[in-house]
């Protein structure tokens, strides 16, 4: 494999890895405050023990969450340099901001939460909670900022031939990123709720004929999971098609490659499922399940507008973005080759209908979960565990599949042109690499593939072991009761 | 002075603030086996640094973001020519963050073995990354006119970047053994304050080898200056713990680390990365800065972030300021 398609599986290993821990530290650690807000405010016993336990949760999972982020904003330097140099101007301020104003917050805050039980005011430390949560928020808002620069720049003129940002407010309220923001926090509160879920609802089930002295945490866990996560879907599927019909506008081959929509069809009928190679030329051979006029729908609110195919697009594309890579050798073997513009369909394809099926999923098991639990019942269907431990991996793959969509969707541009915007504004991912050899990035790729792995091990087995701990295993069976202030008393909390 | 030069000093002080900051967590986890020679006192150890190295890191990721958005062409060619330097360093930082919250975990003494371990090569490795990383900043790569790397992969690691690798490691060394003792009580204190004192003089020396270097190369008058004022704190530092003075001797050691940053750039400047071979393709502030928009944005939220970033980060400080010792340690606790 040559370094350009090295990097492009080093990125995407590192980041879909990397937003498995994200989205449920995000959603975990709002929960977690309003958890504790909750026992702030009504001193129940419940409250206390639901924030100790899902916040130590949060914590194991918070640490994975934070080294491999790291990985992410050095690898910009380190494999796409060229890239790095074409778009810092803009790409970097949201970067630059995102540390200085939200991941000090969140890593100093945490600290302080963490070690600040008893020692802190308990307003104060329920402070430090939400000024850690509402940083995580912060954090996703301008990492979402800059993807949605590199899928729609605005804000930027040429100057001297280099792109050069204008207006950072253009930046920060691009509609590309107001419509992926809400949609990418729905989806990490998504994965958070169906995490109470599954782990809640394990407990309340394992524990059913016993009685149990912690049952009303779990009960209360799992309603709190359900609710979330209706909601949660609710957001998803409203600003999902605010998304889709701006994606029909600002990168019309992503959703045509979303639908292997081969040719204009007017009215266009939506693709459920495909039988047969989506990614076929023709795609004349490949049988699809669909619905009569709810792509025209979807893409202009209208049932009977066209909606242009990929063999369409293609020439479009052609006669504004060229036929040919520009012979520049540090193209290496793609220089003066005829560009595809042509994503990989089968995976915008399927990554599409995974993501929204698998989230519908999520949502349906939330709903059966608040269902069976209604008015104090608890479910002793042997199927129940399976089904809400089960539902933890759904949103992840919905996530996931969402984010390989989108991105691969974007191929083989790196930033997208912006069709109103300023002519010559994108970027093959083929000029994007840095120069290096192919034995750095393949060592890079081996070693943090690796190094990830084993960690996610770990990661698993903590967890698996402080779910089964539950309660008990987070709170010390004697709390420090001695009011007196001495020297030698021992930390309430420590490593 | 322009914007350019404005940001260039700024993130020199991020790193001088990483430096600083993580300088001494990462000592603290360097002598882990040294001077822990129980699990209670490896315990009391990573509790001096457990509410603040995750802020102290943040140092790091600050700096190499405002590089990108402020000098974006520096970022890209420094980034990608020292790339094996930079692996060593994430893999160093993902396997030590995970440790220090992992560590604790599990109530096995094979457990606690196997992340002190961990936490060991993760502290002794990123300051050597860090330190090959920074001298290679300083003293330049082989580079071609579009600013890209200019021969083999281990163009960044020579004899002179490894002294200032060594240098980093050196300062740690003795920066987080004056943090316990500041920090610690009893027994261990008193391990930790010989210990800094028998360390010092030689794991400072790599440091002042590095610094006569980049002086005689690339310095100027006024960075022999801050050259002698980082003699003469260390010689302060060493007097201070001397005196039982802990607070001062790491104070001390605060003004040496900045005089040393204050060489560094100063004799970088007004490169931001030499090219060692022809001098012609060696990239300054003007060849690598964003535009003039890009920076009053970033500077106007640099210019109400970082104040409020000093000042809950001191706050934290101060609400841990508490010596630890043994008896402060609670039971291990867990499933």
């Amino acid at each position: 494999m040559d370094v350009l398609e090295l990097a492009r599986w080093q990125f995407g290993i590192t980041t879909v890895y990397h937003f498995l821990m994200v989205p449920l530290t995000i959603g975990l650690s709002v929960l977690v405050a309003a958890m504790q807000t909750a026992w702030v405010r009504t001193g129940k016993s419940r409250h206390l023990k639901m924030t100790k336990f899902w916040g130590k949760l949060l914590l194991i999972n918070f640490a994975m969450g934070v080294v491999t982020g790291i990985v992410q904003e050095f690898q910009f330097g380190m494999t796409w340099s060229a890239y790095s140099r074409f778009v810092g101007d803009v790409f970097g301020a949201p970067l630059a901001m995102e540390g200085l104003v939200a991941f000090f917050v969140e890593s100093t805050f945490l600290g302080l939460w963490i070690f600040g039980w008893d020692r802190l005011p308990k307003k104060v430390h329920l402070a430090c909670a939400w000024a850690f949560s509402l940083a995580t928020v912060a954090s996703a808002y301008f990492i979402l900022a800059a993807n949605s620069w590199m899928q729609h720049p605005v804000g930027v003129e040429f100057v001297n031939g280099k792109p050069t940002m204008n207006s950072i407010g253009a930046v920060l309220t691009n509609n590309t990123a107001l419509a992926a923001i809400p949609h990418t926090l729905a989806g990490a509160f998504s994965v958070a709720a169906a995490f109470l879920v599954g782990v809640a609802g394990w407990h309340l089930w394992r524990k059913r004929t016993a009685s149990d002295e912690h049952r009303d945490v779990w009960r209360s866990s799992l309603r709190l999971g359900g609710w979330v996560g209706v909601v949660a879907f609710a957001v998803l599927a409203i600003t999902g098609d605010t998304q889709g019909k701006l994606m029909f506008e600002q990168q019309p081959m992503k959703m045509a490659s979303a639908e292997a929509l081969c040719h204009t069809e007017k009215p266009a009928s939506f693709s459920i499922l495909a039988i047969g190679d989506v990614a076929n030329a023709n795609c004349e051979d490949v049988k699809t399940f669909t619905v009569p006029a709810l792509l025209s729908f979807l893409a202009h609110n209208d049932f009977s507008t066209e909606v242009k195919g990929v063999e369409n697009l293609v020439g479009e594309y052609q006669a504004k973005y060229g036929t040919n890579y520009p012979n520049d050798p540090d193209l290496g073997p793609l220089a003066g080759k005829p560009i595809d513009y042509v994503p990989n369909l089968p995976v915008t394809y399927w990554g599409f209908r995974v993501m929204i099926g698998f989230g519908a999923i999520s949502a349906g098991i939330g709903v059966l979960a608040l269902w069976l639990t209604r008015r104090g019942r608890i479910p002793g269907n042997r199927w129940f565990p399976l089904l809400v431990l089960g539902g933890i991996a759904t949103p992840f793959i919905g996530n996931s599949a969402g984010w390989i969509f989108t991105e691969m969707g974007r191929q083989p541009f790196v930033v997208a042109p912006n069709p109103t915007g300023v002519e010559g504004m994108w970027m093959f991912t083929a000029q994007a690499v840095s120069k290096l050899t192919a034995g750095e990035v393949l060592t890079s790729l081996i070693a943090l593939t690796a190094l990830y792995l084993v960690l996610g091990v770990v990661e698993l087995y903590l967890m698996h072991k402080y779910i089964r701990g539950g309660v008990d295993a987070v709170m010390p069976p004697t709390p420090s009761s001695s009011k007196e202030d001495s020297d030698d008393d021992a930390l309430s909390f420590a490593y | 002075m322009t914007l350019e030069t404005v940001w260039f000093a700024i993130i020199a002080l991020f790193w001088l603030g990483y430096l600083f900051l993580e300088g001494f967590d990462f000592g603290v986890g360097m002598l882990l086996p040294v001077l822990g020679r129980s699990n209670t006192e490896r315990r009391v150890m990573v509790n001096t640094i457990g509410p603040v190295w995750d802020g102290n890191e943040v140092w790091l990721i600050v700096a190499a973001g405002a590089t990108f958005a402020a000098f974006p062409g520096w970022y890209a060619s420094l980034f990608s020519g020292a790339y094996l330097p930079l692996l060593l360093i994430l893999l160093a930082l993902i396997g030590r963050g995970v440790a220090f919250e992992y560590r604790g975990k599990v109530d096995s003494e094979r457990w606690r073995r196997t992340w002190d371990r961990v936490i060991m090569i993760g502290s002794w490795a990123p300051p050597l990354g860090v330190g090959l990383l920074l001298a290679t900043t300083v003293l330049g790569l082989p580079l071609d006119p579009q600013g890209n790397r200019v021969g083999s992969a281990f163009e960044a690691v020579r004899w002179d970047t490894l002294l200032g690798a060594l240098a980093v490691v050196g300062f740690s060394l003795v920066h987080g053994a004056a943090f316990l003792t500041l920090k610690t009580t009893g027994e261990l204190r008193a391990r930790a304050r010989t210990l800094a004192m028998r360390i010092l003089p030689i794991g400072l020396l790599p440091m002042l080898a590095f610094l006569i270097l980049v002086q005689a190369r690339q310095g100027a008058l006024w960075t022999l200056l801050s050259l002698v004022v980082s003699v003469l704190a260390g010689v302060v530092a060493w007097l201070r713990l001397y005196a039982d003075r802990d607070g001062q001797a790491f104070a001390a050691l605060g003004v040496l680390i900045a005089a040393s940053a204050v060489t560094f750039f100063g004799a970088l400047y007004p490169n931001v990365l030499p090219s060692t071979g022809d001098p012609a393709n060696s990239l300054t502030i003007a060849h690598a800065a964003a535009s003039p928009y890009a920076l009053k944005v970033i500077t106007w939220v640099g210019a109400f972030g970082a104040p409020v970033v000093l000042i809950y980060q001191g706050w934290t400080y101060w609400v841990f300021r508490k010596r630890i010792g043994v008896q402060h340690i609670p039971a291990v606790h867990a499933p």
